[in-house]
């Protein structure tokens, strides 16, 4: 009560609460800056959900990160003890205490070691406590877990009142104060803590859904300042604790207008000539099968080719069986891990629970820095949790993505019947663009065929392409459209092939017409140059026969010479010529 | 149950004074052979130190006559102090030998805990004698 009171008076002197941050991912967001300064928080919650690892790690951000040093009063384990498991998280508690930027004060007490006689107070434990702040002017304080006094002091009702006492000086001594207790069955803490405690109450809660456990933050209360009320999943990782979301509430990412390439040149046709923009957050939903992942490792390798980083999250197959059911297609995809453009991060969705696979993608981003991030799928991821969680946590994956100007691709796996419909309608909002593959079945076969049912900010096609998967890559074609319906695969061929056999008739006819023409002119030709021979060879007869006829009217006449001569006649030429003329006109 | 000194007897002028101890009264001082050494934390001259520091002379002065030391230890002049012999409550009595070491809570105004929290009484069966 009188801490209440205390309280009421200074409460509002400025227009904000002052606070001490944190550092611990996520919590500093939850809170708006901090556990409260100055004052004592109270961080309750069940045996192993992590009490003494935020609280230590508190102290150990203070240290490091803000130049506050802090004091670590266990009641609990010893220095040794902490110092090994807070190693575990990255933390070097051995040497901050080392640099005397942490103390740790342990506090032992053993109910059967001990005798009471007459009264008492704890002023023991404030004047090691006042010794461990002076001694470095700490400006934080962890007591871990106060409850041990409740079982090693045998008088409660000096312990109450010196608690009462120890809160109150703490708050005069103006430090923050972490305090942790065990959670009790019917109130927060098992000894009423909460009662001395009212300005800040963390509860931390570890339970199991579903056979998986998933630790749980909530902030009860938090005086004099709006905190999420919200209960948050946190992990404790490698480097500490880290409490989702970690990202921005508000929707105000800045965004691109770039685009960028399928990968499948027809694709990006139909997505307005250019593609998807950078940023921008894809749904590729289809049933089992319709070579979703394809898809998406061609939409990776076209990345890489631009000289991007991309992540592929696959939560189905291992790396090295993406690769090689990849190559069957035609596409290399081992080069491209081997460059480091490409990385996978394989697991088992089972594996852990959803916040933790959350943690450990934001993590692998982190490292790897992507331009791409490609998810496959988030459908069995979301088995991992329930729909809400899930629902949640893609949420803060995309928002996380987008603040980072990350393009991210998600798979999503539908169950048989109608894919539309039963697709996650819950996540399709949140994605920019929304492909769909969905199998065609008729004439006997199953053929794939892809739609864009929703692309933000761009002009899309309306029409469905079939999709075609052969060993030299995915090529889209147009599904052939007529009187019986949309034709796709060996239906859609046999079309084309009565189309192509109509052409090829005309083809052949035309051709016969052409040969015929030809025919027709080679014999008029032929006959053509027969008769030009056959008066050829008659006037050369005729050439021959006037040469005759010269030569015989020549050797006549000589002949009649020689004869008159003989005869000493008086030569008679013309007599002689006339015969010869009459023997040359009856010769041909 | 009276269990007996595991060490052998070193001093006999001492185990003669320690019998005839006995014969005189209930309490019997334990291990008589060494000085006992104890010390009393307190957080300033309150009244409750006072007190305790008064009730601890006197059952010294009464079973422990000539072989005990009491060291008053003032945590707040030497707050370094307090985490040694794990001290919370004050005032506290801590007896630093002989071993075991043994604590005790309080002004010590109930002087039987007291004896039982030192060791100087067994815990549980009364002793025949009385």
């Amino acid at each position: 009560m009188t801490l209440k009171n205390h309280l009421s008076v200074p409460a509002t002197p400025g227009p904000r609460l002052p606070k001490c941050p944190t550092g611990i991912q996520g919590l500093d967001e939850i809170t708006g800056g901090g556990l409260p300064l100055g004052r004592p928080t109270l961080v309750c919650g069940g045996a192993g959900c992590g009490k003494t690892l935020l609280a230590a790690e508190f102290l150990v951000r203070g240290a490091t990160q803000f130049g506050e040093p802090g004091v670590l009063m266990a009641f609990e384990e010893t220095e040794a003890e902490l110092k090994a498991n807070v190693a575990s998280l990255g933390f070097d508690l051995a040497g901050l205490v080392r640099r005397k930027q942490i103390v740790i004060d342990y506090v032992h007490i053993e109910r059967s070691e001990v005798q009471e006689s007459g009264e008492y107070d704890l002023e023991g434990l404030f004047v090691r406590l006042n010794y461990a702040i002076d001694s470095i002017r700490a400006k934080r304080v962890v007591l871990d877990t106060l409850e041990a006094l409740f079982a090693g002091l045998p008088n409660e009702a000096i312990l109450r009142s010196e608690l009462r006492r120890l809160f109150r000086w703490l708050k005069e001594k103006g430090v923050t104060a972490v305090i942790t207790a065990e959670r009790g069955r019917e109130q927060l803490t098992r000894h009423g803590l909460e009662e001395y405690v009212s300005d800040c109450v963390i509860l931390l809660d570890h339970r199991v859904n579903d056979q998986i456990a998933t630790r749980h933050l909530r902030v009860v209360k938090y005086r004099g300042a709006l905190h999420g009320t919200n209960e948050f999943p946190f992990l404790i990782g490698d480097n500490g604790i880290s409490v989702l979301p970690i990202t921005s509430l508000g929707l105000n990412h800045k965004i691109s207008s770039e685009r960028i390439a399928t990968g499948i040149p027809r694709l990006d046709a139909m997505l307005g000539g250019r593609g998807f923009f950078r940023g921008s957050s894809i749904l590729l939903t289809g049933t089992p099968g319709t070579g979703k992942t394809i898809v998406s490792a061609n939409f990776a390798q076209a990345a890489c080719k631009r000289g991007e980083r991309v992540l592929f999250f696959s939560f189905e197959e291992s790396p090295n069986q993406i690769v090689r059911n990849m190559h069957s297609i035609g596409l290399r995809l081992e080069p491209l891990v081997k460059r480091n453009r490409l990385r996978f991060h394989s697991a088992r969705p089972s594996l852990y629970g959803l916040e933790m696979h959350l943690a450990t993608m934001f993590k692998e981003i982190v490292a790897f820095q992507p331009h791409v991030v490609i998810v496959d799928p988030i459908t069995s991821l979301m088995d991992a949790g329930t729909d809400s969680e899930s629902k949640g946590m893609v949420t803060r994956l995309i928002d996380y993505l987008k603040a980072g100007q990350v393009t991210s691709l998600f798979t999503s796996l539908t169950q048989g019947g109608h894919a539309l419909q039963q697709s996650e309608m819950a996540m399709s909002s949140l994605m920019d663009s929304w492909l769909l593959l969905q199998d065609f079945e008729g004439n006997g076969e199953r053929n794939r065929v892809l739609y864009v049912l929703k692309a933000r900010g761009m002009a899309h096609s309306n029409q469905i392409r079939e999709f075609l998967i052969s060993d030299r890559g995915i090529d889209l074609v147009d599904a052939y459209i007529g009187p019986s319906g949309v034709l796709t695969g060996s239906a859609r061929v046999a079309q084309g092939d009565l189309e192509k056999a109509a052409v090829l008739a005309s083809q052949q006819e035309a051709a016969q017409l052409k040969r015929e023409v030809e025919r027709k002119r080679t014999a008029l030709e032929r006959k053509i140059s027969g008769l030009r021979s056959e008066y050829e060879t008659e006037a050369l007869e005729l050439r021959r026969i006037a040469e005759q006829v010269g030569t015989r009217t020549f050797v006549l006449g000589t002949e009649r010479a020689a004869s008159g001569r003989l005869r000493q006649a008086d030569a008679k030429v013309a007599g002689g010529a006339r015969g010869k003329s009459r023997i040359g006109r009856k010769n041909p | 149950m009276n269990a007996k000194p595991i060490r052998k007897p070193a001093v006999i002028p001492a185990l003669k004074r320690s019998r005839q101890a006995r014969d005189r009264a209930p309490v019997v001082p334990r291990r008589p052979d060494k000085l006992w050494q104890l010390r009393l934390y307190v957080t300033g001259q309150t009244l409750r130190s006072q007190t305790a520091f008064a009730n601890l002379k006197q059952i010294c002065e009464t079973h422990l006559k000539g072989r005990y030391r009491i060291t008053v230890i003032d945590l707040l002049k030497h707050p370094q102090l307090a985490q040694g012999d794990q001290i919370l409550a004050v005032p506290t009595v801590v007896r630093r030998l002989p071993k075991p070491v043994r604590i005790i809570f309080g002004n010590l105004s109930d002087a039987g805990r007291v004896l039982v929290g030192l060791d100087l009484r067994a815990e549980v069966a009364p002793n025949p004698t009385s």
